[in-house]
């Protein structure tokens, strides 16, 4: 730097035009985007973020199905090679053309050995381009879930990759680091006008969008605030227009306070607990055997917890009971497998007496401190109620960062743990990764030994089934495999606790998306 | 002279090897950084692979020395959590850190000073109970719940000023500073008074401690004898004897209060090192919680070798007897 410039930046000038604007809407989310490349992470919020820059081949709609966005049509040409029409007209913020080039550049991008997301397409080979409006993406075998994977693969603009060195993705280990981490050149309604990290972030609407907002934002005012007591004050205060989340402790008062509204709606994440299935539990190594490999047992457990009384007392009313490892939303849901049985104590001792633990046994619960709704509350409540039936529970919890590797090790006994199915939305998700025997490519989180060579059969052929009626059919007995085995014990689907200002109409997607093209604002 | 100044510099550089061992040994504990990188349902062998490839396979003494050989020469690594090099976000959030100690400190002084005096000289009229009283409040409430009661006052309540960030910022070259603007200073207001309260009450009994025996001493009683005004024995002749050690203290604090930033900025959601830290530590981000240990450990090293090479220059008994 040779000479000192003076200048007021842009985004505090932003700030200042926005006061003035009705339009504008000032969010306060509770982490900052963690960068603006979207193949260098594997966040969601950052996902959700980065939607209203960059924009996918497909997306989901406003009830979340799909839709198309820079693809107009697709169709199976072979069963591993899919082809994509692209949206004519379409323009980057900086005014190049969107064209094939780009997508072929984008999916080879993302699929870099060095790119943190590549997992996230891992069943494409690549990308050719057959004309400037029609490319073809290869497969290494058939995909159900393309159009699942593509609605969060965000295109990217060759030229401005080549222009500024991008078209390698930035990574830790090789030491690259790259002009996409913040910067950003997209389709998407909202362009970036400045970002300050930890600071703000303000978009601004794209006049040149192809398609027309449901809303009338045309400026978002993106503010992380990390402390909850902070974010609630900011939104009372009013100097945010929206906050995400509101911590539900704070409802009532929300509720009380004059001109704010607190949101809640039932999300797609199921908070569960995961069981041991191994020979022994951690909890008493030395003993003969794990009394939790009997289902019966599994069944006393899960009667012993009272949600009614975790979801009232806890969760102040704001969560949907159970019985599915599954949300309702979600592919491969049914009605007849998400059945809680019910709250019995006395039923629960009968149990265990049947399957001769009468006299209880001792288990290890860990749980987090910091990553789901009231996650230290609830197993502290479930200890008590296990207890109360002859459990002596050995309760763990703590911050994040050391749970779930400690669960991941196989170290624990029973152990929560939260399930969304994003991005997929899909009920092969926790097939794949809760319910399938763990190797190297099956079962990343079913670190504590379920197995079932059904589950395992279904796990391999959901992955590969393209008729979607058999797929689901698949999908189903999985999930009723697990709900009768008691594979897991499902708790409730946490909310989304969201509060805004009086005048601002936003819409709580159950996957936690923010969609501020369908947001509207009117002036305080 | 030089003799002590090369030992000296050679202590310095032990602590700060034994600062960065420590802390990436500690760093190690607060979790596992593969777990915050891959998707939610990564297989088995994503993680191995990610894993082999930050070297987190490899024995701890090799990962440090390896980390140490990188940072000698500048290199601090990239982040983890957002893949922008350490040394870079480090260098970016050092103005707001800094601008938000200079004014605690500037607060803790001016309020500080002048209230040590007054109860120093009435120790036992009412002014200086009820200020006692409220110093032993503030010495006593943590920082995040002073925080906290200060944006309900003035955020929430009278809505004078903003409740979370910096304001206004101008950029002069890589220094982003808040002072120019009218929204800066207004944002700068209540964090810093939350940041300098402790260090404030801390002054004002080490100035009210000093002056108090300065009080009694022969001088002093001495200038009252000759009749010189109340006023001037006050302020000119105790006062610049009783800041010797209050300044002392203040130099060695700033590195505290860098430190003691962390609640701070995390509450008023202050884009420094301190917010960059915690952030990190919810991540398991390794190399940005080894680098900003390692930078602090270097600010208190820094301070005190400067505060023992002053005392040196002052007193030559130092010099040689800082053999024995």
């Amino acid at each position: 730097m040779t000479r000192t410039r003076l200048a007021l930046t842009s985004a505090a000038l932003a700030l200042a035009a926005g006061a003035a604007s009705a339009e504008t809407l000032r969010w306060a989310n509770a982490g900052d985007v963690l960068t603006l490349d979207p193949y260098a992470h594997t966040e969601s919020f950052t996902s959700s973020f980065l939607h209203h820059i960059y924009e996918p081949l497909v997306r989901r709609d406003a009830e979340l199905k799909f839709e198309p966005a820079l693809a107009t049509a697709w169709e199976v040409v072979e069963p591993t090679r899919v082809r994509f029409t692209l949206r004519e007209g379409v323009v980057f913020h900086d005014g190049s053309a969107f064209n094939a080039d780009d997508v072929v550049a984008s999916i080879a991008r993302l699929i870099h050995p060095d790119a943190r997301a590549r997992g996230n397409l891992s069943s494409v080979s690549g990308a050719e381009k057959v004309s400037d409006t029609v490319v073809d993406l290869v497969l290494k075998a058939p995909d159900p879930l393309l159009l699942n994977k593509l609605s969060g693969v965000f295109i990217m603009d060759a030229e401005w990759l080549a222009a500024n060195g991008a078209t390698q993705p930035g990574n830790t280990t090789t030491g690259v680091v790259t002009y996409a981490s913040d910067h950003a050149n997209g389709t998407g309604p909202f362009k970036l006008e400045s970002r300050q990290p930890d600071a703000l972030t303000v978009l601004v609407a794209n006049q040149a969008w192809w398609d027309a907002p449901a809303g009338n934002i045309t400026r978002i005012a993106f503010t992380p605030i990390g402390s909850d007591a902070t974010r609630v004050s900011a939104l009372l205060s009013g100097e945010v227009d929206v906050i995400t989340p509101a911590p539900l402790q704070d409802a009532q008062r929300l509720e009380a306070a004059d001109g704010v509204t607190p949101l809640q709606n039932p999300s797609l994440r199921t908070i569960m607990l995961g069981m041991p299935h191994t020979d022994t539990l951690n909890a008493d190594p030395d003993a003969d055997a794990n009394p939790v490999q009997d289902v019966r047992v599994r069944e006393a457990l899960w009667r012993a917890i009272d949600m009614d009384a975790i979801k009232t007392k806890i969760m102040r009313g704001n969560a949907r009971i159970a019985g599915s490892i599954i949300a309702p939303q979600i592919a491969g849901y049914e009605a007849g497998t998400d059945v809680k049985p019910a709250y019995d104590p006395d039923a629960a001792q009968a149990l265990l007496e049947e399957a001769g633990f009468g006299d209880g046994f001792t288990m290890g619960l860990d749980c987090p401190n910091d990553r789901y709704i009231n996650d230290e509350e609830i197993c502290l409540a479930i200890a008590g109620m296990w207890t109360r039936i002859g459990v002596a529970v050995d309760l763990t919890t703590q911050t994040k960062g050391n749970h779930f590797p400690k669960v991941d090790r196989g170290e624990t006994d029973a152990y929560m743990i939260g399930w969304a199915t994003l991005p997929a939305m899909d009920g092969f998700s926790p097939l794949n990764a809760l319910l399938a025997t763990r190797s190297d490519d099956w079962g990343g989180n079913n670190p504590n030994g379920y197995s079932n060579p059904r589950m395992d059969e279904l796990a391999v052929a959901a992955s590969m089934e393209v008729d979607e009626t058999k797929r689901i059919a698949m999908i189903r007995e999985a999930m009723a495999i697990a709900r009768e085995e008691i594979a897991y014990i499902p708790l409730h689907q946490q909310p989304l606790s969201w509060a805004v200002r009086d005048g601002v109409q936003v819409i709580q997607f159950p996957d936690n998306y923010f969609r501020a093209w369908h947001y509207t604002v009117n002036g305080s | 002279m030089a003799r002590f100044l090369i030992k000296r510099l050679g202590q310095a550089v032990l602590v700060i090897l034994a600062v960065g061992l420590l802390s990436f040994l500690m760093v190690r504990t607060v979790g596992d950084p593969v777990q915050s990188m891959v998707r939610e349902d990564a297989t088995v062998a994503e993680r191995a692979a990610l894993r082999a490839r930050l070297g987190l396979d490899d024995p701890v003494p090799i990962q440090f020395a390896k980390y140490l050989g990188r940072a000698m020469q500048g290199d601090f690594g990239i982040s983890y959590r957002n893949q922008r090099p350490v040394a870079e976000m480090i260098v970016e959030r050092l103005p707001a850190t800094l601008e938000l100690v200079l004014v605690a400190t500037v607060l803790a002084l001016a309020i500080g000073i002048p209230l040590g005096v007054i109860t120093a000289i009435r120790p036992r009229g009412p002014l200086a109970n009820g200020v006692q009283a409220v110093s032993l409040v503030g010495v006593s409430t943590p920082t995040f719940v002073t925080g906290i009661l200060l944006i309900l006052l003035f955020a929430v309540t009278l809505r004078w000023l903003p409740s979370f960030g910096r304001g206004e910022t101008v950029e002069l070259g890589w220094w982003s500073t808040g002072f120019l603007t009218l929204s800066g200073w207004r944002a700068l207001l209540l964090p810093s008074l939350t940041l300098a309260l402790f260090q404030m009450t801390l002054i004002m009994r080490l100035v009210r401690a000093e002056m108090i025996e300065i009080l009694q001493s022969d001088y002093i009683r001495f200038a009252r004898a000759r009749g010189l005004p109340q006023h001037d024995i006050h302020y000119r002749l105790a006062l610049k004897n009783a800041l010797m050690p209050v300044l002392t203290i203040t130099g060695m604090q700033i590195g505290g209060l860098i430190a003691f930033a962390i609640v701070t900025e995390t509450v008023f959601q202050w884009p420094g090192m301190g917010l960059l830290f915690i952030q990190a530590v919810q991540f398991a981000d390794v190399p940005v919680m080894a680098a900003y240990l390692m930078f602090v450990g270097l600010v208190f090293v820094a301070l005190n070798a400067l505060v023992d090479v002053t005392y040196a220059v002052v007193d030559p008994r130092l010099r040689t007897g800082g053999a024995a």
